[in-house]
Formats: structure tokens, sequence, C-alpha cells
């Protein structure tokens, strides 16, 4: 068993260094000067090469950016470094001897720098990952819980019109895009008929939990109804399959309630592929929630990026890419290993 | 007793439960496993609805060109006059009128018909050629890894892997000005809508194959030990032929359902994509940018606010259901 823990914690480590080096590959491989972003409009070759610096990009002669593969594989090294052993903005020993308070001290694990914000990546990152986890959180919630409960009615019922109208309206509520559902909830519910208070993002530490939950209420649900559909249709299609095998059958004929052949037999097989599929559905949304976050306003992972790039803010943008690719391999590591534990045959293969 | 039949019904053999009135006396008509596919298509009701629809978009997308060029579609032209004080547009419901069956744009008087019309054919085109070229991608390396095995197999579980960890729509965004300007400066596409085409078709593809590959790698485990595979190494087929003319036209079936359950994803996708402003730019429309456009008059018109996003939600339903009624059709021995 340790064994294979230690080889699959490996193996997710090799994938973050593999993923990292892609993308650091396919930002810099490009013609763009992130330097050129990172100074303005109005900028001189001069103020270019300072920009250059202070991001810790190489510099390759005043005013040149070259996109060639050593770029890439040397901004890397100098990022990876970072990480294990944190950096300085800008990296140079004698602004630091003569000027101190000029250089700014990012210690391990270090993402980097954006001079657009004047602060480190790990502040501006540390701020949002807040906002995107409550909300994540609270989509979790809403889309197990309501996905569970409407799947099995839909089992239940097989067949009939109720059966037919759920699956029918979860499908149709999940091909509308969540942008249309998050303005229509926040444009109609929230302002024009006032039904809900314009949500604003309030953390425990400033409301409590009350008001925490009651503002995440209608971004989560605009996030919920785009996975909801998939949990519907997956609970129904368990449940059927389940209520067709034998110990199912035995549990009706001994007389059990059906209630509690449903929840207690049935339901139970399909928990654990459900609560895997919510699990990694959950890190995905962590990397940010961006069309949620930019419609309702609230200052996530997902709206850091959207205005990322909108100033081509280059260090953040990466920073970003990487700590939602981390969660996705993360939450790999994490179900593989607790499928490992509840089935002895994974650990094998 | 269901699965003898279909296992007969796959292996090609007369239907043993039969239907005399198809059937002369003394002369028994066998049935391909396609017809009797069509035949269970047709049946299902849903399926059969979603299809006419689906058919109807299409035809839709392709006329719309054209209807732009005779005149009868217009998605460009200012109607000013149409608009009341406010710039909204007169009458209820958003200006409806003979002339403008869903009103007009607010601010500019554009026809929302036209503009949601042809912006179907843009939405369609992009998420045609995007999931035609991620199921090319993920076929080919699907049959390499399957057929092959060992090493290559592992190298591309490993790719399947790496791509999958990548947080898909925001390297999409993250991506989109490093990447639109390689595609301008080096590769040398014309700027504009095309180039933003390109980049959305090529990108969605990129992070879009792997789910195609890991299928269509399974599928091969299985057939590449059938008899005819065997036969065909027996009599020295080159690798070419053997992935292309002995193991390709066996996957038809998985391939046609996945294509119709990636296209309305990519459909959604673009849309999303175009909100954050990273596909084909306004005044060209599609169904994502025309959505986008309506949102600022999300409030005062709920028409124009709606139509853009109901035409989506109407392709994608019927996309997918499609999808589940061929997988059902083709394969009767899954029961959803």
């Amino acid at each position: 068993m340790l064994a294979y823990v230690i080889r699959r914690i490996f193996v997710g480590v090799a994938m973050l260094l593999a993923m990292s080096l892609v993308t650091f590959t396919l930002f810099f491989a490009s013609p763009v000067d992130p330097a050129q972003y990172a100074c303005g409009k109005n900028c001189s070759p001069v103020q270019r090469e300072q920009a250059r610096k202070a991001l810790g990009y190489p510099s390759r002669g005043e005013g040149v950016w070259e996109s060639n593969i050593k770029g890439p594989a040397e901004m890397w090294g100098t990022f990876a470094k970072g990480i294990v052993k944190g950096r300085q903005f800008p990296a140079d020993e004698e602004l630091r001897k003569a000027a101190p308070e000029n250089v700014v001290d990012c210690a391990a694990p270090c993402f980097g720098y954006s001079t657009y914000s004047i602060r480190t990546v790990n502040e501006m990152v540390g701020e949002a990952l807040p906002v995107t986890f409550s909300i994540a959180l609270a989509a979790v919630i809403l889309w197990i819980f309501f996905g569970v409960l409407i799947g099995v009615l839909a089992a239940v019922t097989k067949g009939s019109f109720l059966d037919r109208g759920i699956v029918g309206t979860s499908l149709f509520l999940y091909a509308f895009p969540s942008f249309f559902i998050g303005t229509f909830l926040l444009t109609y519910i929230s302002i024009k008929w006032s039904l809900y208070p314009l949500p604003s993002y309030t953390s425990i530490a400033d409301g409590g939990v009350g008001t925490w939950a009651s503002n995440l209420l209608l971004p989560a649900v605009t996030l919920a109804m785009l996975y909801m559909a998939g949990y519907v249709r997956m609970t129904r299609a368990f449940v059927l399959e389940s209520q067709a095998e034998d110990y199912v059958r035995t549990a009706r004929a001994k007389g059990l309630a059906t209630r509690k052949v449903l929840f207690k037999h049935a339901l139970r097989a399909a928990l654990t592929p459900l609560v895997t599929m919510a699990g990694l559905d959950f890190a995905s949304v962590l990397g940010g929630a961006i069309i949620t976050e930019s419609i309702f306003n609230f200052n996530g992972l997902g709206k850091l990026a959207v205005s990322a790039n909108t100033n081509y803010d280059l260090p953040v943008l990466i920073g970003i890419v990487l700590i939602a690719g981390a969660f996705v391999i993360t939450a790999n590591i994490i179900v593989d290993i607790l499928y490992a534990f509840i089935d002895p045959r994974v650990r094998v293969g | 007793m269901t699965t003898t039949v279909s296992n007969l019904e796959s292996e090609g053999l007369p239907d043993p439960t039969g239907h005399p009135d198809e059937m002369d006396r003394g002369k028994v008509e066998g049935k391909s496993p396609t017809r009797l596919a069509i035949e269970r298509f047709r049946k299902d009701r849903l399926s059969m609805v979603s299809f006419i629809i689906v058919a109807l978009y299409i035809l839709g997308g392709i006329l719309a060109p054209f209807l732009v060029k005779f005149g009868l579609l217009d998605p460009t032209s200012y109607h000013q006059d149409l608009l009341n004080e406010f710039t909204l547009p007169e009458g209820p419901l958003g200006g409806i009128s003979w002339k403008h069956p869903l009103g007009v744009e607010p601010g500019t008087g554009r026809d929302v018909m036209s503009r949601v019309w042809l912006g179907t054919t843009l939405s369609l085109t992009i998420a045609l050629i995007a999931s035609l070229l991620a199921m090319a991608i993920g076929t080919v390396l699907g049959i390499i890894a399957g057929f092959t095995g060992g090493l290559t197999d592992g190298v591309i579980g490993r790719l399947i892997d790496l791509t999958l960890s990548f947080p898909s729509t925001l390297m999409l965004l993250a991506l989109s000005a490093p990447m639109y300007a390689l595609l301008t400066k080096n590769f040398h596409v014309p700027e504009g809508d095309l180039a933003w085409a390109t980049y959305v078709v090529v990108f969605l593809a990129i992070f879009g194959w792997p789910p195609i590959a890991r299928l269509i790698r399974g599928q091969v485990l299985s057939i590449r030990e059938r008899e005819f595979v065997h036969a065909a190494t027996l009599f020295g087929a080159s690798r070419f032929r053997m992935y292309f003319k002995e193991i390709l036209p066996n996957l038809w079936a998985p391939l046609l359902v996945s294509f119709t359950l990636l296209l309305p994803a990519y459909i959604s996708a673009e849309a999303a994509l175009s909100y954050l402003g990273v596909s084909i730019k306004p005044p060209t429309p599609t169904l994502g940018n025309v959505l986008r456009d309506s949102l600022n008059y999300a409030e005062f018109d709920f028409v124009y606010f709606f139509s853009p996003a109901f035409a989506i939600a109407l392709i994608v339903v019927c996309f997918n259901l499609l999808g589940d009624g061929l997988r059902d059709a083709l394969d009767p021995k899954s029961n959803r």
C-alpha cells in the first residue's frame, strides 16, 4: 500500500513538473513580449528593460524579445527555483545593497511578482482563493444534494411523466449558458423583482456564517446548474442499475421498507463513484469559477485570471494556471489513493 | 432473454422475434445491424424530434450566408428610427414586427433574428470543425495506443493524463493573447475573425481529444483480438493499413455517438469563450457574442436577452438527445 501511495505521489509530482514546463513553453513561445505589457503603452526600451529585470526574465539586449526554446526553459528554471527557495524582485544584488526597500522579497513557494499590481502573486492568490473556495463549496453542496435527490426521484418514477420531466428540465438548465443563468438571476431575481438581496462576498470573519452563506446562494446556484444535470443522470442510472442487483432484491424480499432499501442499499453503491466525481469537479472549480465570479463580481481566482488576462499580467496568469492544475492533480492522487484503500485490485495495476 | 436476442441481432442473423408482415413465406430476409439500428432509432420519438430540429439547424446554418447575400437577412445595418429616446426598441417585446420577428437590438437597431441566425452558422461551424479535429486527434492516438500497447500506450496514456490536468477554460482564456499573436505573426493567419476562429478551434481540440482517445483505445483493445485482425497480420498488412483499413471501419458507431455529444459541448464552450472575449468579435455575430452583447440590456429587453440563449440551449439539448438516442439504437445492450 505504501509503495502504491509513494508511486502515485511521485507520478503526480512528475505530472506537475511536465505541466508547468508545457505552460511556460506555450506562454513564452509567442511573439508577445510580457515586459511590453508590464510597463504600459508608452514605454521606452530602457523602461522595458527595467520591467523585464523586475519580472526576472532574462535579457537579450535592450528592447529585444526573443521567443525560442531556450527562453522558456531558462524562465522555467528560475520559476522552479523560486518555488523551492524563494526569489527577490528584482534579483539584483547591487540594488539590494544600495536600496533594500526597493527589492521585494518573495519567500518560498514563490509564484512570481506582478509589476502591474506591484504585489507578489502569492498575496493576490491568497486573497482570491477563499472567495473561490467558498463559491465552490456552496455549489458542490447544492449540486450533490439536489442532483442526488432529483436523480433518485427520477429513478423511482422511471418511465413516468415526472421522470421524463425531471431529466428533460435538468438537461435544459444545463444547456443554457451559465452566463445567461447568472445574469438572469442577478438582473431579474435580485435587481428587477428584488426577490433576493444583491450578493456581494462577505467573509465569515466580517459577517458571520449566515451572511457569508446567504451571499453565496445565487453564484452557487449558477455554478451548480452547470454540474447538476450530470449528477441527476448519473444517480438515476446507478440507482436503476443497482435495483436489479441481488442484494437489493434480498433486502426487498426480507421485507425492508422501500425507502430503507433505496437509501441504505441501492444508493449506497452509487455513492462512491458520485463522491469521486464530485471531488474531481470540486477541484476543477477551485481553479476559478471564471464566468460565475465575473458575473457576480466576486474577486476570486477566476475574476483575477480575467483581469490579469486583460492587462496581460503574465506572472499572475501562470501562477493561477499552475495552482489550478495542482488542485486537479492533487484531487486525482487523493481519489486514486482512496480507491486503492477501498479496492485492493487497484494497487496491483 | 433480451441479451440473447440482441446478440443474434449484432451477428446479423435474422430477427428471431420476427415481423411477420415484413417476411415473405419461405423466404427469410436478413437485416443488417445498421438497418436494425435505424429501425430502433426511428421508433424512438424523442430522438426523431431532436434529429429533425438538429437537421433544421444545420439547414438553416447552411442557408444563412446565402440569405444574407440576397438581403433577406441583414445582421449589420442600423435602424435608429426603430428606437425610442432611451435607445430601446419602440413597441412591445423588443420591437417585434413582421420585418423584425425577434425585434431589433437596443442601441443600434440591428435585426436580432438575423444576428442570431447568422451567429448560429458561425457557432455551428466552429463547433463542427473543432469537434472533427478533436475526434481526429483522439481517434488516431487512441488506435495507436490500443493497437501498439507497451511503451507507446504508456506514453499516450500519460499524455492524456497531462492534457486532462490543464484547467481548459482558464488555459483558453490565458493563452488567447500570446497564441493570437503567434497565429497572426508567425503563421500568417489574417488578423480578425479568421485568426480568432482558428485559435478557438485549434485550442478547443487540443484540450478536448483525451476522452475520445480513451474511449477508442478501449474499443481497439477488444477489436485487436478479433479474427480478421489476426488474418490481416498473417497477410503482412502494413501498420497504416491495419489502423485505417482494418480497425477504423469498426469504430464508426462509438465515433458517431461521441461526435454528437462533443459537438454540443463545443457550442457551449464557444459561447463561454465569447463571453470572456476570446472568440470571434462583434460586429461578426456568433451565438456567444450576440448573447454577451444582450447582457447589458437583460433587464429592459427580455426578448433580445432570451433569443440567443434559447437558440444555444435548444441545439445543445437536441444534440445531446440525438447522441443518447444513437447510443441506444446502435448499442442495444447499453441500458442507461
